[in-house]
């Protein structure tokens, strides 16, 4: 798409298109979480709001938010405060934009868009830390300073596990990883992929990796002085990042759009390569105590970063080997 | 080019979503600003000093690392480029490991100093 002058009517149609599935796969993975961890639970979940197993919920939760009181405490730094959760939101959706969905589907076909999606998506950590300092709160700031340690840490296994991979299709486009993509690469690039899934979780503070909000300890961390509207958008960006994840999961280790069936299903295989492993982030949510602060770093520095770089040498060698 | 006019529209959009949801909000939510609302939260009690205080020095150390491993990914991007140029051939390798290498004795030699506990 990228040389080819883009009339007003398509630019605004595109970003329409993103907007919308960035409201509407956040909130079915939000509904899917509901229920998942309900079962998982020995519980129902929501079972009321819209009358068929609570399908309804998060709008009812939504319109719950809205209607809620606007509170900025007197002593946070007001300007920051206030924007904050659009700095943790807006992100993902800028990162989503560049996800090639189906050939030829891809909302922005920027060049080099793995790593455009790792910036992006690395900006919204920001919206954490912003919020942690601008709460002006005790619970806030350590929970802020969490969250940026984390980031760190947790960054860098992330990008040496897409780097591994742009390696190996010798692209930076997610669109030339997909067609580089062959089955060999689920044994080869597997280490990645579960550097990959493990440091998305957490890049998106969710437990097994929920130190920054740890409600048992800084009541919620950074988003302790929210309520309404505001901390209602911190969540959206939560379930956004899942999405988000997801699919990159699917694009980048799983082949995206490819399968065996005609090629008009190609959208349909990447949200059926994506479920599962917005599935699998949901369940270790409810399988694994969380990890202390101090064994969350030791498992970035001393566990995923080594894999990562072994990783990173294996597909190398490969390559240039082959 | 034109592939960033669209991102820059869907940042716009997403400023707009933002924009637009809490003017909604405004309309919808109720005023009530008692002053006791406003206090910074402290598990109920009053809260004491200031919520902006001096932190310890091991969020720097981290942060160090990181950037030293970060500007050392930001040039393995390029490599994917070149990685598989019959030209260039094992000669890329070596380079690459030898530069990798340095930085993970250093990785070695901070975690072996007690800089990567975080107590």
């Amino acid at each position: 798409m990228t040389g080819l002058d883009l009339t007003v009517v398509e630019i605004v149609l595109r970003s329409a298109a993103v907007l919308a599935a960035f409201l509407v796969l956040p909130l079915l993975v939000g509904q899917m979480e509901h229920k998942v961890m309900g079962h998982m639970q020995g519980r129902l979940g929501p079972m009321y709001a819209g009358g068929f197993h609570g399908w309804a919920q998060l709008v009812a939760d939504g319109v719950k938010f809205i209607q809620k009181e606007d509170l900025t405490p007197a002593a946070a730094d007001r300007r920051l405060f206030r924007i904050a959760p659009a700095l943790a939101l807006v992100p993902y959706l800028v990162a989503m934009a560049v996800v090639p969905v189906h050939p030829g589907w891809v909302a922005a076909d920027v060049p080099a868009s793995a790593l455009f999606v790792l910036v992006a998506s690395g900006v919204s950590i920001l919206g954490m830390l912003v919020a942690g300092w601008a709460s002006a709160n005790k619970y806030s700031l350590i929970g802020g300073m969490r969250s940026a340690a984390q980031l760190l840490a947790y960054e860098l296994p992330l990008v040496l596990a897409v780097a591994s991979v742009c390696l190996a299709a010798g692209t930076l486009s997610l669109t030339g990883i997909i067609d580089a993509w062959s089955p060999v690469w689920l044994l080869w690039q597997l280490p990645a992929a579960l550097v990959f899934l493990v440091a998305a979780v957490a890049e998106l503070n969710r437990p097994p990796f929920d130190m920054p909000i740890a409600d048992a300890e800084i009541v919620m961390g950074p988003f302790t002085e929210y309520g309404g509207l505001r901390f209602a958008f911190f969540l959206l960006a939560e379930y956004a990042g899942i999405v988000l994840f997801s699919v990159l999961f699917a694009v980048l280790f799983l082949g995206g759009w490819r399968g065996p069936a005609p090629a008009w299903t190609g959208w349909l295989w990447t949200l059926l390569k994506a479920l599962p492993v917005a599935f699998l982030i949901i369940w270790m949510r409810v399988a694994w105590p969380r990890l202390r602060e101090d064994q969350l770093q030791r498992l970035a520095w001393l566990g995923l970063v080594p894999v990562a770089l072994g990783q990173l040498a294996l597909t190398a060698v490969v390559v240039v080997a082959l | 080019m034109s592939a960033y006019v669209i991102v820059g529209s869907v940042t716009l959009a997403g400023i707009l979503l933002f924009v637009l949801a809490m003017a909604a909000r405004s309309l919808v939510a109720p005023r009530v600003g008692r002053p006791v609302t406003l206090t910074t939260y402290e598990s109920g009690v009053d809260p004491i000093g200031q919520g902006w205080a001096q932190t310890n020095v091991r969020y720097f150390v981290y942060a160090f690392l990181y950037v030293i491993f970060a500007v050392d990914a930001v040039y393995l991007f390029p490599w994917a480029y070149v990685i598989g140029d019959p030209e260039l051939g094992p000669v890329s390798l070596v380079e690459i490991a030898v530069f990798i290498g340095i930085i993970l004795i250093g990785l070695l030699h901070a975690a072996r100093r007690g800089l990567l506990r975080w107590v």
